[in-house]
């Protein structure tokens, strides 16, 4: 480490973004830059633009379908690549499908951009690998105690059991997920015994992607404008979360409003959305994920970004690490922007 | 727990109103006698004594989840209630527990009693035994504040469905200072009561905004018209030598207007009349603000009695000599009230409303455009040959206001203001209602006087249901008529409409949230003047 210490940093935050100085390269940055490395193809992360950008080949095909014509370079999980002196390597981050962490290394010291994660195994993303590192910059979206998120199979069982008793009160289920991630997720738990799963083409539109690409999705019917309920009975209606409120579906009748994320944590942000039913699902690590990976790579330096920072780094700090907030772009972000989720 | 935890849950979940009565009745059909009369106690705002200070709950519930307290106290305002804060902390139950609410009020009941640690230790040990809803609800017993979306008047609602009784006498049954200690199931809500026979009020009968041209109602001389009072729509009832006022929003006043006490020396038993009540002072109507400062109060003091006089102004004619008047047609009500209240001395605060005569629409037309100077909101025409109905019925009864730009609208955010005004709410959201659901239309910041917003505000930090930030929000409750200059279609926003510079025009607390307008109203509005 004395080594490293007359040297620039290995990462540094500047306004464009998280900037690699030894390999002049940035890290999910949010402005037009000569080279980014895109950990996933959310929009917070993954923005048009850039010049060059660099990503895992996985997550490829997303990213092609967001931005367009990209000049786009890919790598496997845990190839590495050198750039100027920089050594990088992606890394599973278990979020959505393709989604990586970006470990950095130069001259034996190592850094690591976890981009989102989540640390439960959800059995249909590549499963989240904790790498050992110096100095971690981490995401903290939900960096409160009060995060907990049941198991997956638990959440799975009464999204279920609300689709079943839709049915029986002669509602139509229409659950509201992110479309890139949590949807594709949800299609892999919701028990086809009940019945057919009708997507929004927001959704569809990702599904058809991912299909593409070899991942195995379980059938789907596109909604269409042309398409009537009658045709497909006790259907459940996967689509945005755009789409929960105004108009768009109050054209199926009686319905029961669902949202999967983990803000639905929160009674106040349930009721806030007034969904019918909110369910706890989400693609981030929650309190317990945070710190079991802080602890398990072994870093000293840890970087917060996202969510409630300023308490997380203090409890970090309190726990004996030299923890730092970084700064971002979007700060007083609220519980219901974007992606995060 | 469990049965209310379930019950909990399934209002919790809907948005729709008849679910969480039917939920309800359902829980006051089987759940054992003594947890029903706690439920009832919880959601009508009673109670068990406070057995631990808050700030005992979070010391141990910080221990007990090996968190510092800081970490607690800086989760809780994002999450925006400590019970939730505390629940969601825990570490999970060890065990679980078949006991009921009432159970675990006696358990906490116990409390207060034992040494410290001893407190500590049942309370650890409680929430060692309670999965997550539970854990909330057990919270909630200690911290108080039971607001989940069930007014009064929906429990009462759901209590009669289980029951059978009369939803007004369940109404009347369930006021006063009961507790579940000092009454049983079976008195407080079955067992025959007298006293609520001889109080009871008639459903009142609302009259529609008039949404036509007058003359299309047929020949004037089919119609009586009177001003449109602008003060509380009331009942003034006289059986059994005793008196009863009864607001609009079907809650007992009659503490509250000390001055119709004498109606009992003026009206013979079996009397119930329909009215206005208004602040009144030589001879005129006061406007609803001086009115506004009796609403707000159950005991008045002197010299607000002398600010601000109250009469009852009444129009109609429900019950007489203890028979039911309401199938009579309006005409002949209207006559035996003339003569019921013919002679009356000012001091017994009773007035007979007039009637305003004219020969032709254009005439009342011109007579209506003089109702600002009358102290009156406009004209109100009923059918010469109606019978007094219940609810909001259209065709024999029509409100034909001034201004049509108002609304009636339920508060549910609160937002503090800035510099002077910072340590009071403010900035406030509104909604309408949009089948059983409140739909946010309009922001207002203006229009209330300092006194009403300290009032409002001490209301606000009582009633906040959750935090967002410096929003809160709150239990919809309170209506406040709303008034604008323009209205007009906005896709940008969830209700569909844009209202230009809304304000606070009046608070309305002689009206139940379920009486607020509706979207519908909104978009008839925006049909019309748009
Ligand atoms: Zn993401
Ligand atoms: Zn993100």
């Amino acid at each position: 480490m004395i080594a490293c210490m007359a040297r620039s940093p290995v990462l540094t935050f500047t306004e464009k973004g998280i900037y690699c100085p030894a390999g002049d390269f940035f890290i999910d940055p949010w402005r037009p830059v000569d080279r980014a490395l895109i950990t996933h193809g959310h929009a917070d992360h993954a923005r048009p633009g850039h010049r060059r950008y660099l990503a895992t080949a996985a997550a490829a095909p997303v990213l092609r379908h967001r931005l367009g014509r990209i000049d786009l370079d890919t790598v496997g999980y845990g190839e590495t690549r050198r750039i100027g002196q920089a050594t990088v390597s992606f890394h599973p981050a278990g979020h959505v499908p393709g989604s990586a962490q970006i470990r950095v290394e130069l001259g034996g010291e190592i850094w690591v951009v976890s981009g989102d994660y989540k640390t439960e195994n959800d059995g249909f993303c590549e499963p989240f690998e904790p790498v050992a590192c110096h100095s971690f910059i981490t995401e903290s979206t939900f960096g409160l105690p009060v995060f907990r998120w049941p198991r997956q199979s638990e959440t799975a069982k009464r999204i279920n059991g609300w689709w079943h008793t839709c049915i029986a009160e002669g509602l139509t289920p229409v659950l509201g997920a992110y479309s890139l991630g949590k949807a594709q997720r949800l299609l892999a738990l919701l028990d086809r015994g009940i019945g057919p799963v009708l997507t929004h083409g927001a959704i569809e539109a990702t599904n058809q992607v991912l299909r593409a690409q070899g991942l195995a999705l379980p059938d789907t019917v596109a909604l269409t404008p042309d398409t009537h309920l009658r045709d497909h009975p006790g259907a459940l209606l996967l689509v945005p979360p755009a789409a929960l409120s105004g108009s768009w579906a109050r054209r199926f009748g009686p319905l029961s409003t669902g949202f999967a994320s983990g803000w639905m944590q929160m009674r106040g942000v349930r009721r806030r959305r007034s969904v019918d039913r909110g369910f706890v699902m989400s693609d981030h690590a929650d309190w317990s994920g945070l710190n079991e990976t802080i602890r398990e790579i072994g870093a000293e330096n840890i970087y917060a970004t996202h969510g409630y920072t300023e308490i997380f780094t203090r409890w970090l700090t309190e726990s004996g690490y030299n923890a730092r907030i970084v700064p971002t772009e979007f700060n007083g972000e609220d519980s219901e922007s974007g992606n995060a989720a | 727990m469990k049965a209310f935890a379930a019950l909990f849950a399934r209002i919790d979940q809907s948005t729709r109103t008849s679910v969480k009565v039917a939920a309800l009745a359902g829980y006051f059909r089987e759940a054992p006698m003594q947890d029903r009369l706690w439920t009832i106690a919880l959601f009508s705002g009673r109670r068990p004594k406070r057995a631990v200070t808050t700030r005992q709950l979070r010391e141990w519930a910080a221990d007990h989840a090996g968190l510092p307290l800081w970490l607690l106290e800086e989760s809780y305002p994002v999450v925006g209630d400590l019970a939730e804060t505390i629940a969601l902390i825990l570490p999970p139950a060890s065990g679980g527990s078949d006991h009921g609410l009432s159970h675990w009020i006696a358990y906490l009941k116990d409390l207060p009693n034992l040494p410290e640690e001893t407190r500590k230790a049942r309370v650890l040990a409680a929430w060692d035994r309670l999965d997550s809803t539970e854990r909330f609800l057990f919270n909630k017993l200690i911290t108080g504040g039971f607001r989940i979306g069930i007014s009064q008047k929906l429990m009462t609602r759901a209590l009669a469905e289980a029951t059978g009784q009369d939803p007004s006498d369940l109404a009347h049954r369930l006021m006063g200072d009961w507790t579940p200690d000092t009454v049983d199931f079976e008195t407080l809500v079955l067992a025959a009561d007298p006293q609520a026979d001889a109080s009871r009020p008639y459903p009142f009968y609302l009259s529609y905004a008039l949404d036509r041209d007058a003359d299309t109602l047929g020949r004037p001389q089919d119609w009586t018209a009177e001003w449109k009072w602008d003060g509380i729509r009331g009942q003034l009832i006289v059986r059994n030598r005793q008196h009863f006022v009864w607001s609009r929003g079907e809650e007992l006043m009659t503490d509250r207007f000390p001055e119709l006490a004498r109606a009992v020396d003026a009206l013979p038993d079996g009397t119930v009349l329909d009215g206005e009540l208004l602040a009144w002072e030589n001879h005129a109507p006061m406007g609803f603000n001086a009115l506004q400062k009796r609403i707000g109060r159950k005991t008045v003091p002197r010299s607000l009695l002398r600010d601000a006089p109250v009469i009852f102004m009444a129009y109609d004619l429900l019950e007489w000599g203890g028979e039911d008047q309401r199938g009579l047609p309006h005409a002949t009500r209207r006559d035996r009230l003339r003569a019921a209240l013919a002679d009356m001395p000012d001091d017994r605060n009773l007035r007979l409303s007039p009637c305003i005569a004219f020969d032709s629409w254009d005439g009342l037309a011109r007579v209506r455009a003089g109702a600002r100077a009358a102290h009156a909101e406009g004209v109100m025409l009923k059918h010469r040959d109606s019978p007094y109905l219940d609810g909001r019925r259209k065709g024999d009864w029509w409100k034909w206001k001034l201004d049509p730009r108002t609304i009636d609208a339920v508060m549910i955010y609160a937002q503090s203001g800035h510099g002077r005004r910072a340590n009071l709410f403010t900035d406030f959201t509104f909604a309408v209602w949009d089948g059983d659901d409140l739909m946010p239309f309009a922001k207002a910041y203006s229009g209330l006087t300092d006194a009403e917003f300290r009032e409002i505000s001490a209301w606000v930090r009582r009633n906040t249901q959750q935090r967002f930030g410096p929003v809160r929000q709150v239990t919809p409750h309170h209506v406040f008529e709303i008034a604008f200059e323009g209205i007009h279609e906005s896709p940008r926003h969830k209700s569909g409409v844009a209202l230009r510079f809304p304000r606070m025009a009046r608070w309305r607390r002689d009206k139940p949230a379920s009486e607020a307008n509706t979207l519908d109203d909104l978009r008839r509005m925006l049909a019309a003047c748009g």
